[in-house]
């Protein structure tokens, strides 16, 4: 399968994927209402975080791990790995907000959801005709999404 | 070994998975990344489909439904071309004909036989506990159980400080049930979680007002004239009235099938780092299996849900023919007490006065937040997170990935928490940009 693929190299740090994210996972769609207004009324959050180390950074997500420690961590089966496209999911609907996931991932790659007892976490922008959005927006090609 | 190939290309592999739990999901995830066309017969004593077990304190508390119970979806067992046997119970197992058999008396041949018949409550010989009145909390008939009844009592006690104890404790609170806590140790959750962690989690417990006892247990348990339930006798000589009584000491490895059949078990049935039993062709993973402990190295009982899957999954892939070697369980626990939330992780109360682990822990009472390291041979080994969670993955990193870590570092770990900048750069790159060949999945 494509996986998203940082390259610490190339990141400049600028956050434009964290943006990317918030608005392609946003109800409205639009970068300034996600950021000013479903940030803070729905607890809207980016998938994608971008670290720094001193002068080196480098902007992290779900892996998409072939055997993925979430999934076995997950008690509700909300976390499940789709063996046709080869993502690992997430239904909202059936999470209880547990945080064994959290715990588990040794990527640091999902989030408490703001507001609600769910998490965050990368979707690879499954309904983006696209493809993720972070990576289309990266200005300096530092994401890139491929089969390796 | 080329005979099983040759049988594996000829006509298809059939894998008998005794129980029906997370140990059994994981076994048929594991199967099926590697062989597709083998058939697997799941035989589960309980009526409903693999469920997650731990959520049925949310649904003894009304969080959820039982339609929110299923581990799967509905259609997965048939996609998964897995046949599902259901309220059945296995009698026997013939290792050397590679049969079982079954309570409906139908004798099932295999291949591969995985046995993950999981635990069951531990009952402690107090005078009283058998009888009327007295309830488990492990399965979802213990949950239904206790629904119906909590709507016609007024008092529960809940023997035992644990996971199970508390989330029980917790759950009767919230359907209007009065609810005292017993917990034989000093403190509550004493396993998985130290002094200062099992404070924070008891004061949250008693500002809602469940009642925490610790360091004393139930001496006798005490009946009326029809043998109904009247109150509890405590080691230090109170008397507690109560109409119910929920034991929950903890669980003991359903292991007798696997004894009968002459397989080695020690306190859970022995396995080897395929997980295959001391019987050819016969493996056990979950709560009724002692396996390799990453940490240790040591084979233990660690009766924990995550541990039940990889080892479920690690002895499907290696039933399939797969060699690839269960990589060892490692403890952990997340939970959450009336929103305060809990995790711990590896080695978290080092034997006293053992001078080669290292302990660095900062309390904030006010904030209801704590946090402990374990360091041993300048690795970290164990962590307790409470309050504040969300670096509990990058922690777990270290552990599992077993880093050595430098004076700067381990210093950087204390002092600024995990970052992934930490870690050692082959491992950053294999992890996060591979190259094309060496793409760690």
């Amino acid at each position: 399968m494509k996986r998203v693929y940082p390259d610490k190299d190339y990141c400049i740090g600028c956050h434009i994927c964290e943006l990317a994210c918030l608005t392609a996972h946003s109800k409205s769609k639009d970068l300034i209402l996600a950021y000013t207004v479903e940030r803070g009324s729905e607890g809207l959050s980016s998938c994608k975080r971008v670290h720094e180390g001193g002068p080196t950074c480098v902007a992290l997500s779900c892996r998409h791990c072939d055997e993925p420690a979430c999934v076995a961590a997950c008690i509700s089966g909300a976390l499940q790995k789709d063996s046709e496209t080869g993502r690992t999911t997430y239904d909202r609907e059936k999470c209880v907000g547990c945080w064994s996931c959290l715990m588990a991932c040794p990527f640091g790659a999902i989030a408490r959801h703001p507001l609600e007892n769910k998490i965050v976490k990368c979707d690879l922008c499954a309904d983006r005709p696209g493809g993720p959005a972070c990576v289309a927006a990266c200005p300096n090609q530092a994401l890139k999404q491929e089969e390796r | 070994m080329s005979g099983t190939k040759r049988k594996a290309h000829e006509d298809a592999m059939t894998y008998v998975i005794i129980g029906n739990g997370v140990a059994s999901i994981g076994a048929i995830e594991g199967i099926r990344r590697h062989d597709q066309k083998g058939k697997i017969v799941v035989i589960g004593a309980e009526d409903a489909a693999a469920y997650g077990r731990p959520l049925i304190s949310y649904l003894l508390a009304g969080k959820i439904g039982v339609n929110q119970l299923a581990l799967r979806g509905d259609e997965y067992y048939a996609k998964n071309n897995v046949e599902l046997k259901l309220g059945t119970t296995v009698t026997g197992i013939d290792t050397a004909k590679k049969a079982v058999t079954t309570d409906k008396g139908d004798t099932i041949a295999f291949d591969r036989l995985l046995i993950a018949t999981g635990g069951i409550p531990f009952i402690p010989p107090i005078p009283g506990v058998q009888g009327e009145d007295i309830y488990s909390f492990t399965t979802l008939a213990h949950a239904q159980t206790l629904i119906e009844l909590s709507a016609k009592i007024k008092r529960a006690v809940v023997i035992g400080g644990g996971l199970i104890g508390l989330k029980a404790a917790e759950s009767l609170h919230d359907r209007g049930v009065a609810v005292t806590i017993l917990e034989l140790a000093p403190r509550i959750l004493s396993a998985g979680f130290d002094e200062k962690a099992g404070a924070l989690a008891a004061n949250r417990l008693k500002n809602v007002g469940i009642q925490v006892n610790c360091g004393v247990t139930a001496k006798e348990i005490q009946r009326d004239e029809k043998g109904r339930v009247k109150g509890v006798l405590l080691t230090d000589g109170r008397f507690l009235e109560t109409e119910v009584v929920v034991v929950a000491i903890g669980v003991v490895p359903h292991s007798a099938i696997a004894k009968d059949a002459g397989i080695k078990v020690e306190r859970g049935i022995m396995v080897d780092e395929k997980l295959m039993t001391s019987a050819k062709d016969v493996y056990a993973a979950g709560d009724v299996a002692q396996a390799m402990d990453q940490l240790s190295g040591e084979h233990r009982v660690v009766p924990i849900w995550p541990n039940a899957y990889n080892q479920g999954y690690a002895s499907g892939r290696n039933m399939a023919g797969a060699k690839e070697p269960y990589q060892g369980g490692l403890p952990m626990n997340s939970i959450s007490f009336y929103g305060l939330p809990t995790i711990s992780v590896g080695v978290v109360n080092p034997p006293e006065g053992d001078e080669t682990f290292e302990v660095v822990a900062i309390l904030d009472e006010a904030k209801e937040t704590y946090r402990k390291l374990v360091f041993r041979d300048e690795k970290l080994v164990g962590y307790v997170l409470v309050g504040d969670i969300d670096k509990a993955g990058m922690f777990t990193a270290f552990i599992k990935f077993e880093m050595a870590l430098g004076a700067d570092a381990k210093d950087k770990l204390i002092n600024a928490g995990p970052e992934v900048f930490l870690w050692p750069e082959k491992l950053f790159d294999e992890t996060w940009n591979p190259a094309p060949a060496k793409a760690a999945r």
